[in-house]
C-alpha cells in the first residue's frame, strides 16, 4: 500500500515538476526564441523591452533584459483578453476544441525519458513498452481540436483550416509513423528509454561513424579507437547509417507537418484563411490553441531527440551511468542529463524556427503530393532496406 | 479560347527541393548571425539613440518664434501664416503698440500666439511666407502631451523652443 502511495507520489512529482516546470516555460520561452528569431532573420530586433518594470515602483528607468518578460506580459494579457463567444458557433464543441488541441500534447510528454535518473527514480513518467506508438497514437489525437475548432466555429476561413489539417495529417502521418520502424528493427524494441540505452551503447542513430575507446578516466585507447573506424563492425555501422539518416530526414519533414510549421501551416495560414482554425477564438482559448502547437513542437523535438540523437545522453563529458546514484554526484549528473536533454530539444527548436522563417508555404496539392507520391515510397523502401542490411550483418 | 499555361521544365536538382532549400537556409542563418554578433546593425533603439546629431538642414519640425539679437520679438502680427496656415493651426491676436512707445512704427505685436500642435502639419509655409523672419521650423520633432490642451504652444512655448534668430530682419530698420 505504502509503495503504491510511494509511486503515486513520485510520478505526480515528475508529471508536474516536468509539466510546469520545464514544458510550459519552455513553450512561453519558444514563443520568445520564435520573435527573437524571426526578427534576426529579418534584419528586425524583436522584443528586446520588457523586462524588470521598476518604473512601477517609483524608479527612474526599467530593466529591458533583453525583453525576457514578454512571454509573462504576453500570458497576462492574453488572460485579461476579453473571453469572446460568437453568437453563430456551436458552443459545446468550440468550448472543447482549445482543450482538445492542447491535451494530446502534454499527454505525449508521458513516454519521452528526459533524463537519466535522480536518486535511483528513471527520469520517465511512463516507462511503457508501445512508447512510440503511445506517441504516435496521442499526439495524432490533436488533430481533433483543430477540426473540431474549425468546424463548430461556423466560419469558411476556419472551416478551410480545418479540411486541409486532417487531410493533411492523414499524408503525413503514414510516413511519420513508418519512417521510425527501421529504428525499431534496429533497436528491437519500441521502448523509448531501451532506445536510448541502445544509443549509450552502440552510439547515437544519427552519427555515421561512433568513436569509442576515448574516456577521461582512461585516456584514448588507441586499438579501439582504430576499431570503432577501421572495421567490419563500423562498416557495417556505415551502412546502416545511410538509411537510418533518410529516414531522420522524413521524420523531421513529417514532424514538420505534424505540427503544422512552416512550410506545411496550411491550416493556419495567415495570409491565406486569416488564421486558419483559431480565426474565430480569442482570449486563452485561443492562447490553448498556441501552447497546444508549441507543447506539440517540443514534443515532437523530445522524439527526434529520443530517437537520433541519443535522448539525454552526453558522450565524453557525462557518465551515463553512476556507480551511487545517491551521492550528491549522482544527482547533480542526473540533472546536467536533463539539461543535456533539453538542451537538445532546444537546438532542434531552433531548426524548426529557422526553417519556419525561410521556407515559403507549400501549396495545397504539393504538399499531398510531396507525401503521398515521395516519403511514404521513401519510407517504405527505407524499411526494405534496412531490413536487408540486418539480416546480411554478421552478429 | 483555353489558353495553358507554360510549366518551366525544372532540373533534377529543382525537383527535389533540397538544393534549394539549404541555399535559403544558408541565407537567413547568414542574415540571424550579422544581427546576433551585431556585424550588421539596422535598427535604431529609439528612446536611447536618437537621430538629433545627423538631421538635415531643410528637416521641418515643429514650428517656433524668433528673437532677435537684442531679445526683441520679430512678429509683427501681420497675421499672413495665419491666412496661409493649411490646417489653421495658427490663431493670433494682434495688439497694437501703444503711442508713446519707441517701437511706434511696428505699429502691431502679437498680444498672443498660438499654434495647435495636433492640427500643425509641418509643412513649413508659415515660415515661408512671413515677410519679418520670425517664425521657423526648428528641429525639434518629438511634440507630446498629455491633453489637447496641453499640444497648444502659446506664445512663452513658442519662443522657449524658438530662442534667438541673428540676421536680416526688416521691421526694426529706420529706412523701410
Amino acid at each position: 500500500m505504502t509503495d503504491l502511495l510511494v509511486m503515486i507520489c513520485v510520478s505526480l512529482v515528475k508529471t508536474v515538476g516536468l509539466l510546469f516546470l520545464v514544458t510550459l516555460p519552455m513553450v512561453s520561452y519558444t514563443v520568445y526564441a520564435e520573435r527573437r528569431v524571426s526578427a534576426m532573420i529579418q534584419d528586425r530586433v524583436g522584443p528586446n523591452r520588457v523586462g524588470i518594470p521598476l518604473t512601477l515602483f517609483g524608479f527612474k528607468r526599467d530593466i529591458p533584459f533583453f525583453g525576457l518578460a514578454q512571454p509573462i506580459a504576453d500570458a497576462v494579457k492574453l488572460l485579461l483578453k476579453e473571453d469572446f463567444t460568437p453568437a453563430h458557433v456551436n458552443k459545446l464543441y468550440y468550448w472543447l476544441a482549445p482543450a482538445l488541441a492542447m491535451a494530446p500534447s502534454v499527454i505525449a510528454v508521458a513516454v519521452i525519458p528526459f533524463g537519466s535518473q535522480i536518486w535511483g527514480e528513471p527520469m520517465v513518467i511512463a516507462n511503457v513498452d508501445v512508447g512510440i506508438l503511445w506517441v504516435f497514437a496521442v499526439s495524432s489525437l490533436g488533430v481533433y481540436g483543430i477540426v473540431l475548432a474549425g468546424w463548430s466555429s461556423n466560419s469558411k476561413y476556419p472551416f478551410m483550416g480545418c479540411i486541409r489539417s486532417s487531410s493533411q495529417m492523414i499524408s503525413y502521418e503514414l510516413s511519420l509513423a513508418l519512417s521510425v520502424v527501421p529504428i525499431f528493427l534496429i533497436c528491437r524494441t519500441l521502448n523509448l528509454p531501451n532506445i536510448v540505452k541502445y544509443q549509450i551503447d552502440h552510439g547515437w542513430l544519427i552519427s555515421p561513424i561512433w568513436l569509442k575507446g576515448i574516456s577521461f578516466q582512461h585516456g584514448i585507447d588507441f586499438p579501439a579507437l582504430t576499431a570503432s573506424v577501421f572495421s567490419a563492425a563500423a562498416f557495417w555501422r556505415f551502412l546502416l547509417w545511410i538509411p537510418l539518416f533518410i529516414s531522420f530526414v522524413v521524420f523531421t519533414i513529417s514532424m514538420f507537418a505534424e505540427t503544422n510549421r512552416l512550410p506545411f501551416d496550411l491550416p493556419e495560414a495567415e495570409t491565406e484563411l486569416v488564421g486558419g482554425y483559431h480565426t474565430e477564438y480569442s482570449s486563452m482559448k485561443f492562447a490553448l490553441f498556441f501552447l497546444g502547437e508549441y507543447s506539440a513542437m517540443i514534443v515532437g523535438c523530445s522524439v527526434i531527440v529520443t530517437l537520433f540523437f541519443g535522448g539525454w545522453h552526453v558522450p565524453l563529458l557525462l557518465p551515463s551511468t553512476m556507480e551511487n546514484p545517491y551521492s550528491v554526484w549522482g544527482v547533480i549528473v542526473g540533472l546536467l542529463h536533463i539539461v543535456a536533454f533539453f538542451l537538445k530539444v532546444a537546438l532542434l527548436l531552433f531548426l524548426f524556427i529557422w526553417v519556419r522563417w525561410t521556407l515559403p508555404r507549400f501549396r495545397y496539392d504539393q504538399l499531398m503530393h510531396l507525401g503521398w507520391y515521395f516519403f511514404f515510397e521513401i519510407a517504405l523502401a527505407n524499411i526494405l532496406v534496412v531490413a536487408v542490411i540486418l539480416a546480411f550483418m554478421p552478429k | 479560347m483555353a489558353y495553358s499555361v507554360p510549366r518551366p521544365k525544372l532540373t533534377l536538382s529543382e525537383k527535389v527541393y533540397l538544393p534549394a532549400v539549404v541555399a535559403g537556409l544558408l541565407i537567413t542563418i547568414k542574415h540571424f548571425f550579422d544581427i546576433l554578433l551585431g556585424k550588421k546593425k539596422i535598427t535604431m533603439q529609439y528612446p536611447e539613440e536618437k537621430w538629433d546629431g545627423d538631421l538635415p538642414p531643410h528637416y521641418r519640425g515643429a514650428p517656433t518664434l524668433v528673437k532677435d539679437e537684442h531679445g526683441r520679438e520679430r512678429c509683427v502680427a501681420c497675421q499672413l501664416c495665419e491666412f496661409i496656415c493649411p490646417p489653421r493651426a495658427i490663431t493670433i491676436v494682434p495688439g497694437e503698440i501703444p503711442e508713446e512707445s519707441r517701437w511706434r512704427k511696428v505699429e502691431k505685436y502679437p498680444e498672443s500666439f498660438e499654434i495647435d500642435m495636433i492640427r500643425c502639419i509641418y509643412c513649413g509655409l508659415c515660415e515661408e511666407v512671413c515677410p519679418e523672419q520670425a517664425i521657423f521650423l526648428r528641429k525639434d520633432y518629438a511634440i507630446t502631451g498629455l491633453s489637447r490642451a496641453e499640444m497648444v504652444h502659446d506664445k512663452q512655448k513658442l519662443y522657449e523652443l524658438g530662442g534667438v534668430m541673428t540676421g536680416l530682419v526688416y521691421k526694426w530698420n529706420e529706412k523701410k
